[in-house]
Order: C-alpha cells, then sequence, then structure tokens
C-alpha cells in the first residue's frame, strides 16, 4: 500500500529525516517511536503533503501512486488521512458543514455519488455513538472550544466519517486520560480491517496495550535505526531509548 | 586633506559661473561682514549663515563640512516647526539662542558642601559612589579616581581592536572619508524641522566606527568621552557596524542633567552592515522642570538607524524620565534581508512632563522582523503619548511585526495616549499590536501593604514589574539605575 | 429631464478635505470631485414607481419597508401597515410638519460639521429617515430601509439625513439597506444622528451595496443617555470609495455601545471605517470589532479612537481591528488611538494584519475539500465572530451568502 524509499525532507532548510525506508501492506498497523525531534510528526506531515516539509531526496508510493507531487487535497481524497497532533481550531465553521463537505469531496473524486443529508445524518450518528460523542457537538464551530481529549476524538470521528485506506495517528494519546485512550483506541479498532492500514506514531509504549502493532520501528535522528514486531515497543519501555542507541553503537562497531 | 582638495576642485568645475559669483559674493560677505570676533569663545544671539560659517570655522571644519552645514541651514529656513506632536509649549524663539560656545568646563568647587543638596540626595538614593558624585558635580577630584587615566587605558584598548571612538570633531580631523561617506546618509539634513538645525549648527557628539567582524570588547559609554565638560545643545552621533560586528552603545547617565540650555536637539545616526549589530541604550534624565511646570529642558530628537545589510539588527533601548517635552521616535529602515529592528521603552512624565514617543519601524527588505515594546507611565498632571509607525513596503515579503504598548496612570490627573500608525502594502506580511491601559491598582497597594510593605515601596514593586520587559534589556548595571530612577521621578505621586 | 434645466452642484465650492488632513491621511476624495452632480431631491423617483425593489430587500423575515429614491422618501412603495399609534416613521419633511418643536429638540443637536461633506449634506439635504419610538414603546418589527441611489443618464448626489429619536425605555431594531441603480458615477453623503434615551437600546445595522462606480460618505453620531444601549452593524460591500465615521458619546452613567464592523472590498474599491467613542462619565462599556478582507487592489483603513475623558472612571473599553489580505496587491492602513484622562479604567485595543493560516488550510485540505473550499471556510472562519453578533437570523444568513458573492468565491454556510 505504502512504499517509502530513502526519503529526506528538511523543514526551514534543516535536514529532519535522513533517509527513510519504509513498507506498509494492507491489514498491517505500523508504530513509529522514537524520543522527541526524531522526526516522527514530520514523517507523519510529509506522508500527508503539509508545505512547510520539503522532501529533498527519495520516492513515496501510494498504492502505486508517485506521492510527493500530489496536493495534500488530492492525497486525502486518495485515502490518506493524518489524524493531527494539534487539531485546528476553525471559528464560524461548523463540524456538520466541515464534515459534509469532505465527505462528499471524497466520494466525488472516487467516482460515487454525493451523501444525501439523511445518509450523512446517519452515518454520522452511527459513528460517533462509536466515539461516545455528544451529536450536540455537530452545530459547534471545528474544534472551537473543545478539551484535548474532544478534538482528538473528533479527529477518529473523522477517521471513521471518510474511511481512508491509511490512517497515520499523530501522537493520537499525547495528554488523553486512560478511559478516553480507551475510547479513541476502540474507535481505531473498529476502523481497522484487512483492506486499509494505520501508522501510529507515538512516544509512549501505552497506545499499544489497546492497539496492538504488527510492526513497531525505533525513528532516531531521522532514520529508522530498528525495527522489530510488538514485543520491541516493550522492551523499548523497559529499557528506554538509549538502550538502542548503544546497540546501535556496538552494532556498528562490529 | 589632499583627497578633500581634489573634491574641492571638482566641485568647482562642475558648477556654473552664476554659482560661482554667488559663492564669490557670500565668501565676501562672509569676509567683510563678519561681525563676531573670531577668537570670541561664544557666538552672538542669533542664528544667519554667519553663524553658521563661524561655528564650522571654529572647528575647523574642511569646506564640504561648512557648505553642507549652509546646505541644512537653507533648507531650515524654508521649514516649518512641525505640528502634529502631541505636546504644547510656548513658542521658541531661534533668534534668541546662542548657538556656539566653547566646550567649558563646570565650575570646580572645592568639596560637596558646595553642591545642591537636593543633588546630593538624588545620588545617593541613585547609590553613585562618593567619587563619582564628586566627578558628576564639578567637584575636583582626587587621584582615587581618575577619570582620564579610565579613559586611557580604554582608548588603547579599543586601538588594539581598530575601533574608533571620539568626538565628530575629531573623526573629521581623523577620518574625513569616514564621516563623509555616512555623516547625513541616514538621516539627512532634509528629514525635518530640528534635524536641519541640528545639521547647521551641531556642536559635537560621538564617532564609533567598528570595523569588519570585530565583536567591541566593552560597551561603549558617553560617560567616558563627555567626563565634565557640559554636553552640547546640539548633538550628533554616528555610529558604523561594519560588516559582522557588534557594539553596545550607551547614551546619557542615570544622574541628573542640570543644563542651562533649554532647546536640545540631538541627531543619531547607526548604520548597520551585513550580519552588523548595534545595541543602543538611552537614559535619558534632563531637567524636568519643577513641580510647577517652570522650565526644564526641550527634548526633540531624531534618532535613526538603517539596517543596510542582510541579516542585520538594531535594538534601541531607552529609558526616558527627564526633559519637560520630549519628542523622539528613534527607527529601524530594515533595509537589508532578514534584518531585525527592535525598540524597547519605559518613558515616565509626572508632573507637567509631556512625552510624545515612539519609533518607527520601516520594513523594505525580504523576511525582516520588528519589536517594539512600549511603556508609559503618567504620574501627576503630565500627559504621555505613544506615537509609532509599522510600515511594510511592497517588497518586503513575509515581514512580521510585534507591538505592544501598555500605559499605567497614577492619579487621575494625567494623560496616556497612544497613537500607533500601520501600514502594510504586501499581503504576506503579519502584524500585531496590542496595547492595554491600567492603573496601580489600590487593592494591589492594600495587598503588599497588608504583607507589610510601604506603599512607596509597593508602587515601585508594581511600576517595576510593569517595566521588566524593558528593564532585561539594558545592561546590567544600566538596569539597576534605571529602576531607581524611575522610583526618584515618581516619588511622592501616588500618596 | 435635460441637463439645463438642472441645477448642478459643484464640490469645489465646498471645502472637502485633502490628505493632508490627519482624518482623511488614507482616503484621496479627488475622484469624487471630478464630478458635477445633480442634486437627487431636482430628480423625483416617479420613473420607480414601477421598478421591481423586492430584490433589494433582506427577506425571510417581518418588518416594515421604508424606501428612500435617491434621498427622497417614496412613500407610494413603502408599507408601516401595523406600527403601533405613537410611534413615528416618515420622512424628515413630513415629521416637520407635524412634530416641529420635536424635531427641533433633536436635530443638527448631536452632529457638528466636521468637514466639507458634512458641510454638504447640511446645506442641500431637505430630507432623509425619522424614526420616533417614544417613551416606553417596543416596535415589534425591524424596520429595513432601502436607499436605493443613482441614475442612468446624471450623477446624482444624494444627501439623506436621517434622525432616530428612542426615548426612555424604547426599543428599536433599523436595518439601512444602501443599494445602486446602474448608470452614471453618483455620490451618497448621508448624516444620521441617533438620540438613545435612557435605558433604550437601538440597534442600527448598515448594510452597503452600492454599485461599484459609486462613492459612499456617511457620518453617524449616537447620543446616548443613562443605561442605553447602543449596537452598530456596518457591512460593506460596494462602493469606489467608502468613508464611514460611527461615533457615539457616552453622556452617563451605565451606558454600552457596540461597534460591528465588517468590510469587503476587491478590484480598486477603497473602504475608510473611522470610528469614535466618547466616554464622558463614569461605568460605561464599549466594545468595537472590525474586521476586513481585502482582495485585487483594494484599499481598507480603518482608524479607531476611544476617548477616555477624566471623569469617566471604571470605563471599560475595548478595540480590536483585523485585516487579512487576500491578494499581492491589497493594502491596509490602521490606526487605533487610545486617549485616556481617567486612572482607574480598563481599556485595550487590538490590531492584526494578516493572512488566512497555512496551518488551517493544510488540515482542511488534509480532509480532502480543495483549496477554492479550504480559502471560503477560513474567510467565513474569520468574518465568524461579527456575522454571529447580527441578532435577526435569516439577516445572519443572507450577509454570509453576500460574503461570498462579493469576494466571488464558494458560499461556505453552516446547515
Amino acid at each position: 500500500m505504502l512504499v517509502i524509499k530513502n526519503l529526506k525532507a528538511n523543514v526551514e532548510g534543516k535536514e529532519i529525516l535522513k533517509g527513510i525506508n519504509l513498507e506498509i501492506k494492507a491489514g498491517e498497523v505500523h508504530a513509529i517511536m522514537g524520543p522527541n525531534g526524531s522526526g516522527k510528526s514530520t514523517l507523519a506531515n510529509v506522508l500527508a503533503g503539509h508545505g512547510g516539509y520539503e522532501v529533498t531526496d527519495g520516492e513515496i508510493y501510494f498504492e502505486g501512486k508517485e506521492l510527493v507531487e500530489l496536493a495534500p487535497e488530492d492525497r486525502a481524497r486518495e485515502g490518506i488521512f493524518l489524524a493531527f497532533q494539534y487539531p485546528i481550531e476553525i471559528p464560524g465553521i461548523s463540524n456538520a458543514t466541515f464534515l459534509k463537505t469532505a465527505l462528499n469531496e471524497v466520494r466525488k473524486y472516487n467516482g460515487k455519488p454525493e451523501a444525501t443529508p439523511k445518509e450523512f445524518m446517519e452515518l454520522l450518528r452511527e459513528k460517533s455513538g462509536v466515539l461516545g460523542m455528544d451529536p450536540q457537538f455537530i452545530s459547534r464551530s471545528v474544534n472551537v472550544g473543545f478539551s484535548g481529549g474532544e478534538k482528538k476524538r473528533n479527529e477518529i470521528l473523522q477517521m471513521l466519517m471518510l474511511q481512508p485506506k491509511l490512517a497515520l495517528l499523530d501522537e493520537t494519546d499525547s495528554g488523553l486520560d486512560i478511559d478516553a485512550l480507551k475510547i479513541v483506541s476502540s474507535g481505531v479498532n473498529v476502523f481497522k480491517n484487512n483492506d486499509n492500514a494505520v501508522l501510529l506514531v507515538t512516544h509512549y509504549q501505552r497506545l499499544l496495550d489497546y492497539i496492538v502493532p504488527d510492526y513497531v520501528h525505533v525513528l532516531s535522528k531521522g532514520r529508522i535505526i530498528k525495527s522489530g514486531g510488538k514485543e520491541l515497543a516493550l522492551e523499548l519501555e523497559e529499557k528506554g531509548y538509549d538502550w538502542i542507541k548503544n546497540d546501535e553503537l556496538i552494532e556498528e562497531n562490529v | 586633506m589632499e583627497e578633500i582638495k581634489t573634491n574641492g576642485l571638482q566641485e568647482k568645475d562642475e558648477i556654473s559661473e552664476d554659482m560661482q559669483l554667488l559663492n564669490d559674493v557670500t565668501k565676501n560677505e562672509y569676509k567683510w561682514g563678519f561681525i563676531t570676533d573670531i577668537e570670541s569663545d561664544t557666538a552672538p544671539k542669533g542664528l544667519n549663515e554667519e553663524i553658521v560659517r563661524f561655528i564650522s570655522l571654529k572647528k575647523g571644519e574642511p569646506e564640504w563640512m561648512t557648505e553642507w552645514r549652509l546646505k541644512a541651514f537653507r533648507h531650515w529656513q524654508t521649514m516649518e516647526e512641525p505640528k502634529w506632536p502631541n505636546v504644547k509649549y510656548p513658542k521658541i524663539d531661534f533668534q534668541d539662542i546662542i548657538y556656539y560656545s566653547a566646550p567649558k568646563k563646570k565650575p570646580q568647587l572645592d568639596s560637596l558642601d558646595e553642591v545642591d543638596p537636593e543633588l546630593l540626595k538624588t545620588f545617593e538614593k541613585l547609590g553613585i559612589p562618593l567619587e563619582e558624585q564628586k566627578i558628576l558635580s564639578g567637584v575636583a577630584v582626587d587621584a582615587v579616581f581618575d577619570s582620564v587615566s579610565v579613559a586611557t587605558t580604554f582608548k588603547e584598548t579599543l586601538k588594539e581592536k581598530g575601533v574608533i571612538f571620539s568626538s565628530v570633531s575629531e573623526a573629521l580631523k581623523d577620518h574625513p572619508e569616514l564621516v563623509k561617506k555616512y555623516l547625513g546618509s541616514v538621516v539627512p539634513y532634509t528629514d525635518n524641522y530640528y534635524a536641519a538645525l541640528n545639521a547647521a549648527v551641531f556642536s559635537d557628539g560621538s564617532f564609533v566606527y567598528i570595523p569588519k567582524g570585530v565583536r567591541c570588547p566593552m560597551e561603549l559609554s558617553t560617560y567616558f568621552r563627555i567626563n565634565n565638560e557640559e554636553t552640547g545643545q546640539f548633538e550628533r552621533t554616528l555610529i558604523i557596524a561594519e560588516e559582522g560586528s557588534y557594539v553596545s552603545y550607551l547614551e546619557g547617565c542615570t544622574a541628573p542633567i542640570r543644563d542651562t540650555n533649554q532647546l536640545h536637539a540631538a541627531v543619531v545616526e547607526l548604520v548597520i552592515l551585513e550580519n552588523a549589530e548595534i545595541k543602543y541604550s538611552t537614559v535619558q534624565n534632563w531637567y524636568p522642570g519643577n513641580s510647577e511646570g517652570k522650565g526644564g529642558i526641550y527634548n526633540f530628537v531624531t534618532k535613526r538607524a538603517a539596517c543596510r545589510g542582510n541579516h542585520s539588527k538594531v535594538s534601541w533601548t531607552q529609558v526616558e524620565t527627564g526633559s519637560a517635552v520630549t519628542w523622539k521616535y528613534p527607527s529601524c529602515i530594515l533595509q537589508g534581508d532578514y534584518s531585525v529592528g527592535e525598540f524597547y521603552s519605559v518613558a515616565v512624565t509626572n508632573n507637567y512632563q509631556q512625552a510624545d514617543t515612539g519609533t518607527k519601524m520601516i520594513h523594505l527588505g525580504k523576511n525582516t522582523s520588528s519589536t517594539i515594546i512600549s511603556k508609559g507611565i503618567s504620574a501627576g498632571k503630565s500627559n504621555n503619548s505613544y506615537r509609532g509607525l509599522v510600515k511594510v513596503g511592497k517588497k518586503a515579503d513575509n515581514a512580521r511585526n510585534f507591538t505592544q504598548c501598555d500605559s499605567m496612570l497614577m492619579g487621575d490627573k494625567c494623560g496616556a495616549h497612544t497613537f500607533p500608525y500601520i501600514e502594510i502594502e504586501n499581503d504576506t506580511a503579519k502584524v500585531e499590536h496590542e496595547a492595554t491601559t491600567s492603573k496601580v491598582g489600590e487593592d494591589q497597594i492594600f495587598y503588599l501593604n497588608q504583607r507589610g510593605i510601604s506603599t512607596e515601596d509597593a508602587v515601585n514593586m508594581i511600576v517595576n514589574g510593569f517595566c521588566k520587559e524593558v528593564f532585561n534589556e539594558l545592561p546590567m548595571e544600566f538596569a539597576v539605575e534605571a529602576q531607581k530612577l524611575l522610583a526618584i521621578s515618581l516619588e511622592s505621586s501616588v500618596g | 429631464m435635460g441637463n439645463d434645466l438642472l441645477n448642478m452642484i459643484e464640490l469645489r465650492d465646498f471645502n472637502l478635505p485633502t490628505t493632508k488632513n490627519e482624518d482623511w491621511k488614507y482616503t484621496n476624495v479627488a475622484p469624487i470631485m471630478k464630478n458635477n452632480y445633480v442634486l437627487g431631491a431636482s430628480l423625483g423617483y416617479e420613473n420607480h414607481l414601477s421598478t421591481v425593489l423586492h430584490d433589494f430587500f433582506f427577506q425571510d423575515f417581518d418588518y416594515y419597508k421604508v424606501v428612500f429614491i435617491n434621498g427622497i422618501f417614496a412613500g407610494e412603495l413603502s408599507d408601516l401597515t401595523g406600527l403601533e399609534s405613537g410611534i413615528i416613521v416618515d420622512s424628515l419633511s413630513n415629521f416637520q410638519k407635524n412634530n416641529s418643536e420635536l424635531l427641533s429638540r433633536h436635530l443638527n443637536k448631536y452632529s457638528t460639521i466636521d468637514n466639507g461633506f458634512n458641510e454638504i449634506n447640511n446645506s442641500l439635504s431637505s430630507n432623509g429617515l425619522v424614526v420616533f419610538v417614544p417613551k416606553g414603546k417596543v416596535v415589534d418589527k425591524p424596520i429595513q430601509v432601502l436607499y436605493l441611489n443613482g441614475d442612468k443618464t446624471e450623477n446624482v448626489l444624494s444627501v439623506p439625513k436621517n434622525l432616530i429619536i428612542a426615548e426612555e425605555n424604547a426599543q428599536v431594531s433599523i436595518i439601512a439597506n444602501y443599494h445602486g441603480i446602474e448608470g452614471k458615477e453618483y455620490l451618497t453623503n448621508i448624516v444620521t444622528e441617533v438620540y438613545a434615551g435612557k435605558n433604550s437600546i437601538v440597534d442600527l445595522y448598515k448594510i452597503q451595496s452600492e454599485e461599484e462606480n459609486s462613492y459612499h460618505i456617511e457620518k453617524v453620531q449616537a447620543y446616548q443617555e443613562a443605561n442605553s444601549l447602543f449596537n452598530h452593524y456596518n457591512f460593506t460591500f460596494g462602493g469606489s470609495i467608502t468613508r464611514n465615521d460611527i461615533n457615539t458619546c457616552l453622556n452617563d452613567e451605565n451606558i454600552e455601545s457596540h461597534f460591528y464592523g465588517l468590510y469587503l472590498a476587491h478590484k480598486k474599491q477603497h473602504v475608510d471605517n473611522h470610528t469614535y467613542v466618547d466616554h464622558a462619565k463614569p461605568n460605561c462599556m464599549s466594545n468595537e470589532l472590525y474586521k476586513g478582507i481585502l482582495d485585487g487592489e483594494s484599499r481598507g483603513v480603518f482608524n479607531g479612537k476611544i476617548m477616555v475623558r477624566r471623569d469617566a472612571q471604571k470605563t471599560n473599553a475595548y478595540q480590536s481591528n483585523k485585516a487579512v489580505l487576500l491578494s499581492k496587491s491589497a493594502v491596509i492602513d490602521t490606526k487605533p488611538q487610545l486617549e485616556i484622562f481617567a486612572d482607574d479604567v480598563k481599556c485595550s485595543h487590538g490590531a492584526a494584519v494578516g493572512q488566512l493560516d497555512e496551518n488551517s488550510e493544510f488540515y482542511i485540505k488534509s480532509r480532502g475539500i480543495p483549496q477554492d473550499i479550504a480559502k471560503s471556510m477560513l474567510i467565513r472562519a474569520f468574518a465568524a465572530d461579527v456575522i454571529e453578533k447580527i441578532k435577526i437570523d435569516e439577516l445572519r444568513e443572507q450577509i454570509n451568502h453576500l460574503v461570498f458573492e462579493h469576494l466571488n468565491r464558494v458560499e461556505v454556510k453552516n446547515n
């Protein structure tokens, strides 16, 4: 589904990603872990096409299509969804307007008919039910006056509504209490099936108790320095990132 | 000197016969019509071309300098005194002023006992050491604190680095090419009424040149240069920071300056080239007049910095507590790409003082940024105005400005005014302006009283808190003195 | 009527402000002066009796209908059926006939002649709108006033002089709706005086959608008594040069004033809003929120002044003005001013100029929404806090529509 080859990217002229290689297949859950400043969020933003990140080298293929030149809205319509670490507030635009516009744009792009108001409301009721959200939120402005937990839940709701092929969750667990974390995770688990894939970007192992990854990658200084199964996350939790760094040194010395 | 002669010749070749004739006539007039004794130390009252020539001659200036002064004078005659500042003062009779008197020493006193006791009280509050007090008040100094020797060591260190720090008059003799190149290049004599007047009659001032790549090893202070001479009425300062250089310049003195001259019209020009930085700090404490509003200095200053090179930076920091009327807008012309302008100001007015002060940030280069932090405190029957301009030109892509101007009122007889102008001609600009007005809250004072703090100390604490962002920008010792100065000028303003 | 029969007015006869005048620093009125104008009153409105006016009105809510054509009251086209007795909505000239004493107590009592435009209005105006709400009365529906200006063949000068009087405990909501007739360049030059008596509430909406070859100048001067509330809502869409002066004097205690403004300009439009809030007495509150969206080669000017006089202790005064520049050639000049003479006050102003936020745009686009809609959403987001202040739901939606129509962008509305 997603193939990343030797990806290098700059932020404000500074190289953050220094050659990332990664492949994600349908049905898989990948977790990218790493200390602050290792480039985790950069990777997520580069995949979604944020203008502030400049790809200087390498290739990204999504479902066989070259991604680098694609506009962010087209990436979204192709099926890439980024749950933002810091969801944006948009005063004066209701969640209903926002979601409906997005849903119909994605549908139009994929040659599907627009959702009727009735269909939209039914879908919305179903998905917000999964996340235990008060239907009142729909008439409120996008993320305005939402608590941190509500914002993250709103991100997951948008994901469930838009049904992307690849969901990138950028630190979706940060700032959530345990109950909110469970709800958000259950949303992701409802979403997950054999045709789509999830890339979790996280600092902590905690989230992985609820969303079990097939692969764990450790990112450090813009490179994936170690990959493994879900047990790698536990090992990291126990020994910390320094352990990898030492390990890496030893490997390099050998 | 040779170079100047050639210049003079070239000019002669270029000017028409008519002009030559005119030149001859005016020169003749000067030769014969000049009534003042050249040997005299003081020019007669009033201002005309003769006086301008007299000043230039007295200072032994090259011909081009005399011409420049004359052009400025002629231009000044066509101008009108600005009426737009929010200040009121009686009309100045420009013919009733003496424009030149030789630098004179303060009267020498034998001991501190002869000094005005009020002045001594202020010194004490400022914590100025006894020996320094003597220098400041003109008492003969003993060998313990020999300012001459201090100044000498100081000059030698600078010389090693190639830094030039002298008076403008000296610079005109030793480095005429530098003065000619830069004088009036930031503030032309056509700029405004007082800048024109200053150009015509300026007495002296500081000249600083920091060569390429040099970080000036110490803070330069007018304190060392002026010593115990009375400061000029029309000062002119010129600082040039060559590529990659840095200098921090301190102007003024925290001790109260009593001067018999009522009108002060200074000009400060800063030239900052690529990757260079000038930090210019001022503490202004001219005589503000008495509590009835009698006397006091009119302080009409033009200060401007030209950030000519890419990545150049200028930072103006000022603490103004003095003068009866202040009219001053240190400005930054951000010409170079990525150049940075900063303005940090505390202006305090008490009794009948009036201040109309602020800054201008002119964004011309790309990716330029500026910050304005202005704190105005009004007490007594004073009026304190902030007037500022943020302009983003058509080509100044990605310009950024943040402005915060806060006013504090003490008592209900004073006024605080804010007049910011924002002119944006480029759609990538981001400009933010915030202003607030508040008072020293009675409940705040009560709270502090209740914790055993006197009202006076409570007010000082609150005021210092209000000004903290600006004090943080001042060099350490300057900041400490500025805080004390504030306390003195606000004394007994809250009952 | 031919030109020769009409009295041509030369603006040169009046001392119009130049850019040397600090209050007109950013607005050059020279283009207005290049025409000679025919006074609207001399044209009559008979030609327009058959004009379909319906589309000019804001619809889908109940209102009293008043029509002025080139500054002349068109009684036949107005509909005041059901207006409670005692409340008067009429032309200035009729009101003068029947209530001269009342009129003389208020007319020209609040607005002074500050410049040549006020002078023109004062010396040439013979008519305008009067709304009189006596003590304790509440006007049950908004009064929507259509001012239709301009002419196909003449340069028209319309000079309405409006007077709104809300006596003690009265309440009224007025929608002043300015439209133009396609044709020659024209000038609308209005003076509106508002008297808000003790404990009264006056809502005054102004929606200016004049033709793009027109000039529009208005001065609103309000005078407020104790405990009164005056809300002014100012929406500018049309006009080549627009200048609004919105002033209020808070001359007693516990008064509240709110000024909301939204101006949109594109092409070479020039919109200048000046506000002046004069706090003369203690314990009052004022709040201003002005937003501008500038596209094309347009220029916006905002000059807001808050005056807090010596007596006006415990004043709370706020002002915020923000502008976004949507194009390379748009220009904004803003000058928020505070003049404070009382010490126990809370006053602040803020001004910001910027663009639509890039991160927000990315967020919207990352949900598959195209660029043009993303931009529209951000325009809506920017304008929302002003638009949402409109108390009449239907009016709010229709003004939202005008925002996008005027900027020629995809409309975004909440459903």
